[in-house]
């Protein structure tokens, strides 16, 4: 083979289909080195998480005055929280570390920008690929939970697209965040006063009645509590059109505005 | 290959007026005017902060121009940046290859970007991979190559889309003179294949070996452009007479021998002498009686003009 054919002047064909897809694709190739160790965790933490609060934890509750969570026992009650949970938790840690890295460690982002995709095309791709992987983490949860009795409801099924959309909710704002970051030292932040404290305190192990009234609201506006509401109630078989529409509408809300800030900060950092 | 017509071959690829960036404050492009025609090895000369980068990546299509206007291959950046970027190839300073990617995969997925239907990105990575010389090493990560290897990966990966220009921001900064030589040698390969060629440099020898046409770029603007050829004969004098003298201080031999050239510079170890006939300046000096310890006469070199133009500070 010589230079010369490979150099051949042309018209690059750009076959039309989805530029995000594109970027998606180099996501997937650097998941495909990782992704035994990171589905087998995805078994494994919900399984622990399960065992320690359901059945741990669960025994002291299922012991008490009520005797449960009003009827149900506490591993039921968890479940669909910790769904919603890890769900959260997933999309946080792969919109953080891996949007700056594109940035400024390794760069990928740079090298898709110096081709035909463009910054929508960009952040859809590496969303998409953050999509995959809460949908991955939370099927995985759901057939552990299932296995083990925690959930029942045929509606559970349904509890994956919710997760899903609760992932969502907070990749696309943390993506804008994370565009926006020098230093890593910011994510310490984010985990430790955003997410930790929603973690414990959007009803995932107690519900937020149980909250002083003066911080009930605050539960209301975080999208993880819509998401473990949905998620509680299709899994303890209670759904009501009404509350899903509110669920839904404020996760789709949040990753809407989420992602119409990911641009933003996307363009400011990237086209300069 | 470029099968150009005859009367196509000076069509200009890259055409900017008046261009410039800032950055708050900072004018990093100030104002430039450049024409880069089909076919030929452009360059960007000039010391760190000069603005080279900024006016790649505004070619490049990845930085919007401040102001001013600016053409890539007939059309505008601000509209038509993908169509333009898809018809582009690009090396940037700092490899942005991916590391735990294999050395093909790194090829394949860039490839991908651009749309480029499967079988025709894995029939090219194998070509490039001979041409980068990294056949043995396709199935390698990336992190542990070399650093010439990962430039001429960098290199192939550019090609994959078969560009019509390869931009090529310090091609071979940091790497060793053996890694450098091989990378020339690729280049040199792809110009007479018909690929454009512009590049940014701060290194004259690189410059004079590739570049047909070079601008010297200084604090965001063009101070200089021509050929090497024609800049040495429009900056610099035909040869260089270096004396060195047994003393610290060169400044007060200067005195002595400024009516022997255009132009002296003193230079901490010895004076330089710009003049055309080094010879003559030699015999002088002796007749004189003035003892140097070392004699030496050599041609301008593009380095010449480039201290010339940019002065000897530091620019940090």
């Amino acid at each position: 083979m010589t230079a010369t054919t490979i150099t051949a002047v042309g018209s690059t064909p750009d076959r039309s289909g989805h530029r995000w897809a594109r970027a998606f694709a180099f996501w997937l190739a650097s998941y495909r080195r990782v992704w035994r160790g990171s589905v087998f965790e995805g078994f494994v933490s919900p399984l622990f998480f399960l065992a320690a609060m359901g059945f741990g934890l669960g025994l002291l509750v299922d012991a008490g005055p009520d005797s449960g969570m009003g009827g149900v026992s506490y591993v039921q009650f968890i479940a669909p929280g910790i769904l919603a949970a890890q769900a959260m938790n997933t999309a946080v840690g792969e919109s953080t570390y891996p949007v700056l890295g594109g940035i400024k460690w390794f760069r990928q982002y740079h090298a898709m920008l110096a081709t035909p995709l463009r910054i929508p095309d960009v952040v859809l791709g590496h969303l998409a690929f953050v999509l995959m992987r809460v949908a991955i983490t939370s099927t995985a949860f759901l057939l552990v939970a299932w296995l083990l009795g925690a959930i029942g409801s045929p509606w559970s099924v349904l509890a994956l697209p919710v997760a899903v959309l609760c992932g969502m909710a907070y990749a696309t704002p943390v993506f804008a965040f994370s565009a926006r970051q020098d230093h890593d030292s910011g994510f310490a932040l984010l985990f430790r006063f955003v997410i930790m404290p929603m973690f414990l305190f959007s009803g995932t192990f107690f519900p937020i009645d149980q909250l002083p009234a003066a911080l009930q609201p605050v539960a209301w506006v975080t999208p993880l509590w819509h998401a473990v509401e949905l998620c509680r109630a299709l899994s303890l078989g209670t759904p009501t059109v009404a509350d899903a529409v509110v669920n839904v509408g404020y996760l789709l809300l949040w990753i809407v505005g989420g992602y119409l800030l990911a641009l933003r900060s996307f363009r400011r950092r990237l086209v300069v | 290959m470029t099968a150009q017509p005859a009367d196509r071959a000076a069509d200009v690829l890259v055409r900017a007026g008046r261009l410039t960036k800032r950055f708050g404050e900072v004018t990093a492009v100030d104002e430039i005017d450049v024409e880069i025609e089909r076919g030929e090895a452009f360059g960007f000369l000039g010391p760190n902060g000069a603005g080279k980068t900024s006016a790649m990546r505004m070619i490049g299509c990845v930085s919007p121009p401040t102001s001013g206007e600016l053409q890539v291959l007939g059309m505008d950046p601000e509209t038509e940046g993908p169509a333009i970027r898809g018809r582009l190839g690009v090396v940037p300073q700092r490899d942005t290859l991916d590391e735990e990617l294999t050395v093909r995969e790194n090829l394949l997925v860039y490839g991908r970007y651009f749309g480029l239907p499967r079988a025709t990105v894995s029939e090219r990575a194998a070509e490039l991979l001979e041409f980068a010389q990294l056949a043995e090493r396709a199935d390698s990560k990336v992190e542990p190559l070399s650093g010439g290897m990962k430039r001429r990966l960098t290199i192939a990966r550019a090609l994959i889309n078969e560009p019509e220009i390869l931009l090529l921001d310090e091609p071979t900064t940091g790497l060793d003179p053996q890694a450098r030589h091989v990378l020339w040698d690729r280049l040199f390969r792809l110009k007479r294949s018909g690929v454009t060629l512009v590049l940014t440099t701060h290194y004259m020898d690189e410059a004079e070996q590739l570049c047909d046409r070079l601008v010297v770029m200084d604090n965001g603007r063009v101070v200089a452009e021509g050929s090497p050829r024609q800049l040495i004969e429009k900056y610099s004098t035909r040869e260089v007479l270096e004396l060195r003298f047994p003393a610290d201080d060169h400044a007060r031999y200067a005195e002595k021998v400024a009516d022997l050239a255009a132009r002296v510079e003193v230079l901490p170890d010895r004076l330089l002498l710009y003049t055309d006939d080094g010879d003559h300046g030699v015999a002088i000096v002796h007749a004189r009686g003035l003892a140097p310890l070392s004699v030496l006469v050599r041609r301008s070199t593009l380095e010449d003009v480039f201290l010339y133009l940019t002065g000897r500070t530091l620019v940090d």
